[in-house]
């Protein structure tokens, strides 16, 4: 990864702007480090990421959004988190604190038009989140979310937190995604403190990285298509769930795999038969899915719900910068651990399988294809495991900066942080792929009919912990 | 389809014997369920569930009670889609000011009799995220809480333990 830091005063800030506007930058990401904003960009050409500093005068800065609309929510937080404001920006209402004002939500104008409100609290076991729909008849018009219900304020703990208190914050933004934040909090931290993580640790995060990337996608191709009414694959994928649950619970004492990763290595060693026990779950999986993938590829019932129902358009995809499956469906070719790339994928033979359709249908063939690249990747780990220490001995102080980025089952989880000089995190940034999903969702829904929202949804299963921290 | 249904019968179940009931559990119950509440519920009870600001890893569990190794249906339990269908709300994180109103306008909603089961460690007390300025506490400083199951997350049989606790203390 070739990573460049510049501060800039206004001229530059503005060229940044133009060029993700013109598409030749991709937004990674957007915060505050009161009294400085800065902006993380990648440049689509040569892959080289740069972050890039402005310090804001009288607390405003000039705003992204209005050209770059990627950036209007994270603009709208950190308005609400550091009092910085966009100068410019075009929607000033606020994001993730929620006031006693009745909330303004954006109009569409037409004939028999009518609204549906739906959360924070949903039917179903999900998080919280408002979603207003305007319809007309069947035929969704607009959707626009409410987010923020679940704000917890993870980055205001995180400052002034000492290390490990921090990396137990990480590893609680998105519980599905424990892993691969404890993997981005702990390159972030291992940057920051100039040490590494001896070889059999990173192995290990890599193998944990890919289980739960498993048992998501497990979880998720089932929940799809139980969206879709049909529960036999939910409860066939929900089996595979568990075993691989299970398994991660024998191989490092926690289901989801939870505060196993940490800044200089990893917490505990896998169990003593757990190479063992990992291919017996392989050797499980590798039977049963591909009868799942057949069932799933030739019920035409259920194709008929997912096939070019919710189709996010390549461009879209491309301006957000939408990782993971929702990026991948509609012809983003992006995996974080390909580009910028961290140990040891370096290392490990897997293919990033892309298409182009961008409908549910896409997105649950990425996943399915992912799976089999993710057994490929766990049996090259346990193959190859090397042996010797999982923990350096890093230093417990030490001022610095880090950056890191994981590729999470949804898509690429961002950390960015800030060491004072005593080792505490001054200042931490999480950026969830969820940021740059969600409002792709609201371009998605439109057109479809409001019985398919729930499986447009479990579709890209956005993270609502991870985005409103 | 047929070939994985076939598969799936002559396999047999793979679901499993449910765990003892959780003792400590059933201590905390004893002051809370009314003779009364018993012999109206018969050995059935409907759960809602309110994520008041967890970071999702308890919904996981709470999923997977449902699958084909837990089966939580069996046992009488089943989550029910609305607060008016429902005899306990089983309430996950620290509660978020911003969710604060709608987990109390849920319970609000709720027939009686009625419990409340907070999960998981942040629902205890707030857990790791006691102190901020974001959350109303845990869950006992906006409902009063019947049960407690801790865990970061409750893993599905500890969640089943708690569960049962409280069915056969309700019924």
């Amino acid at each position: 990864m070739i990573l460049s830091q510049t501060t800039v005063k206004v001229d530059g800030w503005l060229v940044a702007i133009d060029r993700l506007a013109g598409g030749s930058l991709t937004l990674l990401s957007l915060w505050a480090d009161p009294p400085e904003v800065k902006m993380a960009t990648l440049d689509e050409a040569s892959g080289d990421i740069n972050i890039i500093t402005y310090v804001c005068r009288h607390n405003q800065y000039p705003t992204v959004g209005v050209k770059h609309p990627p950036a209007i929510r994270l603009e709208r937080a950190i308005r609400d988190l550091h009092r910085l404001d966009a100068i410019g920006a075009s929607d000033t209402r606020p994001w993730l604190a929620h006031t006693a004002a009745p909330y303004e939500f954006l109009g569409a104008e037409g004939e028999a038009l009518h609204q549906i409100a739906v959360g924070p609290v949903h039917a179903g076991i999900i998080e919280p989140g408002h979603f207003r729909f305007t319809a007309n008849g069947e035929f969704l018009v607009r959707l626009e979310e409410r987010l923020g219900y679940v704000h917890k304020g993870i980055e205001a703990l995180m400052a002034g937190a000492p290390l490990d208190k921090a990396t137990k914050l990480a590893a609680r933004a998105s519980g599905d995604s424990t892993v691969a934040y404890g993997f981005a909090f702990a390159l972030a931290a291992e940057m920051a403190l100039k040490v590494a993580a001896p070889p059999r640790a990173i192995y290990l995060r890599a193998l944990m990285a890919e289980m739960e990337r498993l048992a998501n996608h497990f979880g998720d191709i089932g929940a799809i298509c139980n969206d879709a009414s049909f529960s036999l694959m939910h409860a066939q994928c929900g089996i595979l769930r568990e075993l691989t649950l299970r398994a991660a619970e024998t191989c490092f004492g926690h289901r989801l795999m939870m505060d196993v990763i940490v800044p200089g290595g990893v917490a505990r060693d896998i169990c003593e038969d757990g190479v063992t026990q990992l291919r017996v779950l392989l050797a499980e999986v590798r039977r049963v899915f591909p009868h799942l993938t057949a069932l799933y590829d030739n019920t035409a019932s259920l194709q008929d719900r997912t096939v070019t129902t919710g189709i996010v358009k390549p461009e879209y995809a491309r301006q957000f910068g939408a990782g993971g499956y929702i990026g991948r469906a509609s012809g983003r070719d992006f995996d974080a651990r390909r580009r910028p790339g961290y140990a040891p994928y370096d290392t490990l033979k897997f293919d990033v399988p892309v298409l182009t359709a961008g409908d549910v249908n896409a997105r649950v063939w990425i996943r399915i294809r992912e799976v089999e690249q993710s057994l490929g990747l766990v049996e090259q780990i346990i193959d190859s495991l090397p042996d010797g220490a999982i923990m350096s001995d890093r230093p417990a102080t030490g001022a610095g900066e880090g950056f890191a980025m994981t590729e999470a089952f949804r898509g690429d989880v961002l950390v960015w942080l800030r060491l004072d000089d005593s080792g505490h995190v001054a200042r931490c940034h999480l950026r969830d792929a969820s940021w740059f999903q969600w409002p792709l969702l609201e371009t998605a829904v439109e057109g479809n009919i409001v019985a398919d929202f729930p499986l447009c949804n479990k579709s890209f299963n956005c993270s609502y912990a991870g985005h409103d921290l | 389809m047929r070939k994985t249904m076939i598969e799936s019968l002559l396999r047999g179940p793979l679901t499993e014997k449910a765990p003892p009931v959780d003792e400590t559990a059933l201590a905390e119950l004893a002051q809370s369920v009314e003779r009364a509440a018993r012999a109206r519920l018969g050995r059935s009870l409907s759960i809602r569930h309110v994520d008041a600001g967890s970071c999702n890893g308890c919904e996981l569990e709470l999923h997977a009670l449902s699958n084909a190794f837990y089966d939580l249906e069996r046992l009488g339990l089943r989550f029910v889609a609305s607060p008016r269908h429902a005899d306990v709300l089983t309430v996950s994180g620290p509660v978020t000011r911003n969710m604060r109103e709608a987990l109390l306008r849920t319970y609000e909603a709720m027939p009686d009799p009625k419990w409340v089961v907070a999960i998981g460690g942040c629902a205890v007390d707030g857990g790791i995220f006691s102190g901020s300025a974001a959350i109303a506490g845990g869950v006992k400083d906006v409902l009063p809480v019947d049960l407690t199951i801790r865990g970061c997350p409750p893993n599905p049989r500890q969640l089943l333990a708690g569960l049962l606790a409280l069915m056969q203390k309700a019924s």
